[in-house]
């Protein structure tokens, strides 16, 4: 069982993903975080490196693919992007990548905001059990987690993790 | 309404985990259920402003519009919010048929049902039709009463709740006159239902004796004869259109006289407070219940009410079909 995150190896992880997201080079990015943990994520981002166009917030609630079995959630958020995303550059960012089924929504969900130029993802912690073929641009953090277990940050303001049963 | 008719009309509504099921009257409905509808519809609002004007959140469900009665704004309305959710869409204009309606409505539904169909919006003249209805489709199976006779409207009275919620921020001490043809209403009955439901105490039923009898004063409003005191210092005006289709003898001598004794101009609108929200479902009859300077001024959300029509329609769409088979997460 791997250990659980201390603040310290998120406040890395953090810092680390600011460095990888310049790196990128991109052009005036639009940064898309996905509800809940993605946005103040994205936000703090922003913040770091400067960024002039304001963050957007995505919320996949209406895109998942398990609306058939589990319903729908019941306070799904409205997304706040500009209406027209066509030729940005957008850098999507979540808090925790798992299944890759998120992604996917948050990627379907942003194409009916028109044709991006690129989109890039960003996410803080890397737990693996992948579903779909996705991986990110950059990590913040690897967690071999096992099927069984849940990882919840909380923050931002301190930055927590904490593991639990799924 | 007494206990147990609420309980009753509340067990035909939510399914046995306590989800909405169909939609019929807002009567016996949780507020937390009009909380939770009211929050879906502030995310769907946005849908609207996309260039893609959908989400796939109904994909691959049917929904059929069922109205046995004309409609223009409801039909419309309904139509484009279960496109905007990508659910499929066929609509049926029925003309009412004067005999056996009971058999020949639950053997148009049996056909429909047989055609795999996820859900109906049902409007009928009779009262109770959507009621009869829900009770004979499979689990599976979501109705929305679009309109039953002088009834229930409940997504039109949820649309006018959620607009006044826009405008004002919520409901606490509000003051509220519906003005008009009370007695054929089915608006104003699920208006006066959502109103109490959401808290308000303050409600006017104002119109002629004809058209407003003692009576009603039992549905949970007071009633008022005369316009001046039933508008004064009130927050909102909820006006109702007369229904001549459903007027059996003389309620009102003529359009002229009931236009100024009643009919909402500038000058009547003075009794209400400065900034007095003027609504009105549509169709609206300018020159008999409304003038056009009121209904066309700055005062009034006719318009706005259509443009959230959809988004509530769609939120009890989402609501109603988007229970899920169950399973985990």
């Amino acid at each position: 069982m791997p250990n659980t995150p201390t603040e310290a190896d998120l406040a890395a992880a953090l810092e680390h993903l600011a460095t990888a997201c310049a790196a990128l080079r991109l052009d005036d990015p639009l940064l898309v975080g996905i509800e809940t943990g993605g946005i103040w994520l994205a936000q703090w981002l922003h913040q770091r490196l400067g960024l002039t166009t304001p963050v957007a917030g995505l919320d996949v609630g209406f895109y998942r693919d398990d609306l058939q079995r589990a319903g729908l959630k019941s306070a799904v958020r409205p997304s706040s992007l500009p209406p027209s995303v066509d030729n940005r550059q957008i850098v999507l960012v979540d808090d925790v990548l798992h299944t890759g089924r998120t992604v996917c929504a948050a990627l379907r969900e942003l194409f009916d905001f028109g044709r991006p130029a690129c989109v890039r993802l960003l996410v803080l912690v890397d737990r693996g059990g992948r579903e779909l073929p996705v991986a990110a641009d950059a990590v913040g953090l690897q967690l071999a987690l096992p099927a069984d277990r849940r990882l919840r940050l909380s923050g931002p303001q301190p930055l927590r993790a904490t593991v639990e049963p799924a | 309404m007494n206990a147990a008719l609420a309980k009753r009309l509340g067990a035909i509504q939510y399914d046995a985990q306590g989800r909405l099921r169909h939609l019929l009257t807002l009567e016996g409905l949780q507020r937390d259920t009009v909380d939770a509808l009211f929050t879906l519809a502030d995310s769907l609002v946005e849908v609207g402003g996309r260039s893609i004007k959908s989400v796939p959140l109904l994909r691959g469900k049917t929904v059929v519009l069922l109205f046995f009665e004309a409609s223009t704004r409801t039909r419309t309305t309904f139509e484009i919010a279960a496109k905007r959710l990508s659910a499929d869409v066929v609509t049926l204009d029925v003309p009412a048929s004067s005999t056996s309606k009971g058999e020949s409505l639950l053997d148009t539904i049996a056909n429909l049902e047989a055609m795999q169909t996820d859900a109906f919006v049902v409007r009928h003249a009779d009262s109770g039709a959507a009621q009869l209805i829900a009770s004979h489709v499979a689990p599976q199976v979501a109705v929305v009463n679009a309109g039953d006779g002088c009834h229930a409207h409940p997504t039109q009275a949820l649309l006018d709740l959620y607009t006044i919620r826009q405008h004002r921020g919520g409901f606490e001490g509000l003051k509220v006159a519906i003005v008009g043809d009370v007695l054929h209403s089915r608006v104003a009955r699920s208006q006066l239902a959502g109103l109490r439901l959401l808290g308000v105490d303050d409600i006017r039923l104002v119109g002629p004796p004809t058209l407003v009898p003692p009576r009603l004063a039992s549905l949970g409003g007071r009633v008022c004869h005369d316009p001046r005191e039933g508008l004064d210092g009130v927050d909102v005006v909820m006006m109702l259109r007369l229904q001549r289709e459903r007027m059996t003898g003389g309620f009102v001598p003529s359009d002229r006289e009931y236009f100024a004794l009643y009919g909402l101009t500038e000058a009547a609108l003075a009794a209400a407070r400065p900034d007095a929200l003027v609504m009105h479902p549509g169709p609206i009859n300018r020159g008999v219940e409304i003038a056009s300077a009121v209904a066309d001024g700055k005062r009034s959300l006719i318009l706005p009410q259509v443009t959230n029509g959809i988004a509530i329609r769609m939120a009890v769409l989402a609501q109603t079909l988007g229970r899920g088979s169950g399973g985990d997460e």
